[in-house]
């Protein structure tokens, strides 16, 4: 049989620069694992310790279950304000950073603002208004916002220059003033999207908020690194219950929402 | 009521209906009905008791607010000029190993997460069961928090790069692995069909049918979760876990604030690099 390609063609091979670029990948990965120190030793005492660990966190302690629901209630209001308030401040910044309504001159200064929101971590963000405001809620709720308006913030824009211009045409041709094409052209377009990602980022402020209390900005995050150094692991597996049953009614939430306000 | 009001179906000049009928029948078009309606309204009606409650509620020391800026000043004072001069010695290794962990994570990240998403897809594993167990892995690792899995390695492994990648590799496992069986779920039929009736292994079924469809995704898949992860692993230090976290710890526990600008500046560069390169890779491969 003769084949129509020339036998030193291989018709599913890889280009060279994809070849060139997947070895580059496997040594710098194999390198990367080298360099962790991970060797068998160290994986049979971390087993014996793991086992250890494990029996000491059974069965979870909930006797101190005031002081759990005491951390958790703040954490659940820090969430909230934190998303309300981010999604307050998000709204102008997302229509100011949007390149298909604004002049440049506008859009990228706050597309700056939101990109540097979005690259630290809440827990960094965290360190440094413990340090500004003093431990607790006061500076999670000021993180988690910070946070919050890095993360919608990009989302509204990219929601907003996703729209139909057609409308907004439209709207201008009828003499509209500004305000009134954003909330007769841009709103009607992008509400639906809004509230699946305000949803969204409560549900992701919820998760974050069990944690900054780590470098002391409130919530039920402070009590679980305490309890952690102490070693009562019993009440470390308690508290971790609670956090993850909280995750999951909020995502249950979430969803619920998102469902309630699908077209 | 609506009787009262003379409506133009039922006024004089309306035209006759086909059917006669009663003023109470007329009908008001309504764009959701009752039940979305009270469903939407009690929506709202939570968000704001919720947003009152917490505000009226939370333990804030209002002393702390008027001094913030005199801190804040302070702060600003004692990072400035940026300890530039720290960064051969005491940070380049940490940023390293950050960036290592990253990586590692996000390999064993999709190790784990690719086998329990096929596991989750119902088009892939037509039993019930395994699909509800594989949903179960992927809710309950992402459901714990990347610091708490790394509190959990620290004490199993010991401090070090180690827990760090354990811990972001174990939570990445619940992202990767459902929009991993998302993509799976939404692969077309033909082709696997074709391969069924060819008389095709399991296998090969996944390597000729699957894999070809979802191969976009996964990638894009993989991108992402590594530049979650980067920013992931800046954090885990300040539990022990490796990386410039540990470093940020240090300076912040010695009060040396031109050090912990200096790694805020480091963490700064990487992420921003870290999306440029995530943004090309995506732009070619995509």
């Amino acid at each position: 049989m003769t084949s129509i390609v020339p036998a030193h063609i291989k018709p599913f091979q890889a280009s060279p620069l994809a070849r060139a670029g997947w070895l580059v990948l496997i040594v710098y990965l194999a390198w990367a694992m080298s360099s962790l120190d991970f060797n068998y030793a160290r994986f049979i005492t971390g087993l014996d310790n793991g086992a250890k660990f494990i029996s000491r966190m059974f069965p979870p302690d909930f006797a101190r279950w005031e002081l759990l629901v005491k951390g958790l209630t703040e954490s659940l209001q820090m969430a909230f304000i934190a998303s309300f308030l981010g999604v307050l401040i998000s709204l102008p910044l997302g229509l100011l950073a949007a390149r298909n309504l604004m002049p440049a001159v506008v859009s990228w200064p706050v597309r700056i603002i939101v990109i540097a929101c979005r690259s630290f971590h809440p827990v960094i963000v965290a360190i440094i208004c413990v340090k500004a405001v003093g431990f607790g809620a006061l500076a999670g709720i000021i993180a988690l916002t910070v946070a919050s308006v890095g993360f919608v913030g990009k989302l509204f824009t990219e929601a907003i220059e996703e729209i139909s211009m057609k409308q907004i045409e439209a709207v201008r041709a009828t003499g509209a003033s500004f305000m009134n094409v954003v909330i007769f052209g841009v709103v009607p377009q992008v509400m639906f999207r809004f509230i699946g990602f305000s949803a969204y980022e409560t549900d992701a402020n919820l998760r974050n908020s069990t944690m900054v209390g780590i470098v002391g900005a409130g919530g039920i995050g402070g009590t679980l690194f305490a309890a952690f150094q102490r070693f009562d692991y019993d009440y470390v597996f308690a508290i971790v219950l609670a956090i993850i049953a909280l995750i999951m009614v909020g995502e249950v939430l979430q969803l619920w929402v998102k469902k309630v306000f699908k077209q | 009521m609506s009787a009262a009001v003379p409506s133009p179906h039922t006024g004089p000049g309306a035209p006759p209906p086909t059917r006669p009928r009663s003023a109470d029948e007329v009908r008001v078009w309504q764009r959701f009905t009752l039940a979305e309606r009270l469903a939407r309204f009690s929506i709202y009606f939570t968000i704001v008791f919720a947003v009152a409650w917490a505000v009226q509620s939370v333990e804030i020391i209002v002393e702390f607010i008027w001094d913030a800026h005199v801190q804040i000043a302070d702060m600003g004072r004692r990072m400035w000029p940026i300890a530039w001069g720290h960064y051969p010695k005491g940070v380049h290794e940490a940023l390293i190993e950050t960036l290592n962990i990253a990586a590692v994570s996000t390999l064993l990240g999709v190790l784990m997460a690719v086998p329990v998403g096929f596991l989750a897809a119902h088009n892939a594993t037509p039993y019930r069961f395994v699909n509800y167990c594989a949903k179960f892995i992927l809710v309950s690792t992402r459901s714990v928090n990347t610091l708490l899995w790394a509190l959990f390695f620290v004490a199993v492994f010991g401090p070090g790069a180690l827990a760090g990648t354990l811990a972001i590799a174990f939570h990445s496992i619940g992202f990767i692995g459902k929009l991993f069986s998302e993509a799976v779920e939404d692969t077309h039929r033909g082709s696997i069909e074709a391969l069924t009736a060819a008389g095709a292994s399991k296998l090969a079924l996944i390597q000729y049918g699957y894999w070809p469809q979802v191969k976009p995704t996964f990638w894009a898949i993989a991108l992402f979760r590594w530049d979650i992860n980067v920013r992931e692993s800046a954090v885990l230090g300040l539990v022990g876990a490796g990386g410039l976290g540990m470093a940020l710890d240090t300076a912040i526990n010695l009060f040396q604030w031109d050090r912990v600008a200096l790694i805020l500046a480091v963490i700064f560069a990487v992420v921003i690099i870290a999306e440029v390169v995530v943004t090309e890779v995506r732009k070619r491969i995509i």
